[in-house]
């Protein structure tokens, strides 16, 4: 009797089990789910600010008596590359002469973390970082420049008074001379 | 009538300076830049080495109505963004009379993953449909006018030569096809059969300059 009792018990014990083992199995699944969308999200945490263009848009009208340097770039540009070392120059001598250089990134969501963030670390680049990321490409390129053809790198300059777009590549000593007209401007 | 008198005459002034900040800036792009073909303009023909080692003419296409002819190239990655795409045009337009032929513009040695041994390797990996084409020597795009990849001419076919109609980007999301809104190419190939007006007949992308 209380070996039929015992057995009972152990039977009632191991359904119960193999109940919960079950449950769990459904808990880790939807766990590993969680994780896979997680994975798919990877750049939740990119270290810069990503803008679609409307985001992106105020930047490029600050009217506070700065002279703003906005450069088109991305990682797989490499003339982008090349002229990145005098944007870098320019920011570093002009900081304080009321000059704002920010570095508008171009790469695909996937590169972001494998390309991007080591890029920048790499370098150490000191400039501001933004990504854009807004495929209408069409809407958005006419509201940059109606000069603009979609190559980069392209540069735009402006201040509150001045405004010109370049899309070319620049050397230390062409990108200097352009600046040198919005920052006289600004002094006069 | 006094504040008409001084509309009027800042209206003029307007449009005075606007005319010669146009005609300043026509001239500036005159100076910087080939002008490259618009539309209506008589596309050039050309004889390029295919990835197959043939040469390949667009006057070799007894049947064409017309061409895509797509400056793209093996490493850009714009370009690989839209090799699906640019072979789904192929098959969808090859039937109707208007097939693709790639040409590939970059100067292997600036660019050695562009080389024509690279070309050949990319087209059979993905079993390319349409002729890739080197521009040895850079002739051919800076006649189009091409000054990225991918960048799409449409041609059409005329008495008087291979008309353009259509210049720009593929579709409006290079990131994923399944989130298009407009397919620019295949509006204008479908409009441009159909007899009807292109709307839009050119577009604008992001994409790697030619080098």
């Amino acid at each position: 009797m209380n070996k039929l009792f015992v057995l009972g018990l152990l039977t009632i014990l191991f359904v119960s089990c193999t109940g919960k083992a079950k449950k769990d199995g459904e808990v880790l699944e939807t766990t590993e789910k969680e994780e896979v969308a997680l994975e798919t999200d990877e750049n939740s945490d990119v270290k810069f600010p990503v803008y679609d263009f409307d985001g992106l848009e105020p930047m490029l009208h600050k009217e506070d008596g700065k002279t703003y340097i906005i450069n088109f770039w991305a990682t797989w540009c490499q003339p982008c590359i090349e002229e990145m070392p005098y944007f870098e120059k320019v920011y570093a001598e002009q900081k304080d002469n009321n000059v704002e250089v920010i570095l508008v990134n171009l790469d695909m969501p996937n590169m972001w973390k494998t390309r991007l963030e080591p890029y920048v670390e790499k370098k150490g680049i000191q400039s501001t970082v933004v990504i854009l990321d807004d495929p209408k490409q069409n809407d958005w390129i006419p509201k940059v420049s109606e000069e603009w053809g979609g190559g980069i790198p392209a540069t735009l300059v402006y201040n509150k008074d001045k405004r010109s777009f370049y899309e070319r590549s620049f050397t230390y000593d062409e990108l200097t001379e352009e600046l040198d007209k919005f920052i006289k401007n600004n002094s006069l | 009538m006094k504040k008409t008198k001084i509309f009027i005459g800042t209206a003029l002034m307007l449009l005075f300076v606007a005319s010669f900040a146009m005609g300043v800036k026509a001239a500036d792009e005159h100076n910087d830049i080939e002008e490259g073909y618009g539309i209506g303009d008589v596309a050039t023909d050309f004889s390029l080495k295919n990835v197959d080692g043939t040469m390949v003419s667009l006057s070799d296409f007894d049947n064409a109505k017309g061409f895509l002819v797509i400056f793209t190239c093996n490493t850009c990655p714009y370009a690989q963004a839209y090799e699906d795409r640019i072979i789904a045009l192929d098959a969808k337009y090859k039937p109707q009379g208007v097939p693709v032929v790639a040409i590939m513009p970059n100067n292997p040695s600036a660019k050695p993953g562009d080389s024509f041994a690279k070309m050949k390797e990319r087209a059979k990996e993905k079993g390319f449909t349409f002729p890739y084409l080197f521009d040895e020597g850079q002739k051919i795009y800076p006649q189009y006018g091409a000054t990225r990849t991918p960048h799409v001419f449409l041609l059409q076919k005329t008495a008087k030569g291979n008309v353009v109609k259509y210049i720009g980007a593929i579709d409006d999301n290079y990131q994923d096809a399944s989130q298009v809104d407009e397919k620019y190419v295949e509006n204008a190939v479908d409009a441009m059969l159909a007899g009807k007006e292109i709307n839009p007949e050119t577009t604008k992308a992001i994409g790697c300059g030619i080098r």
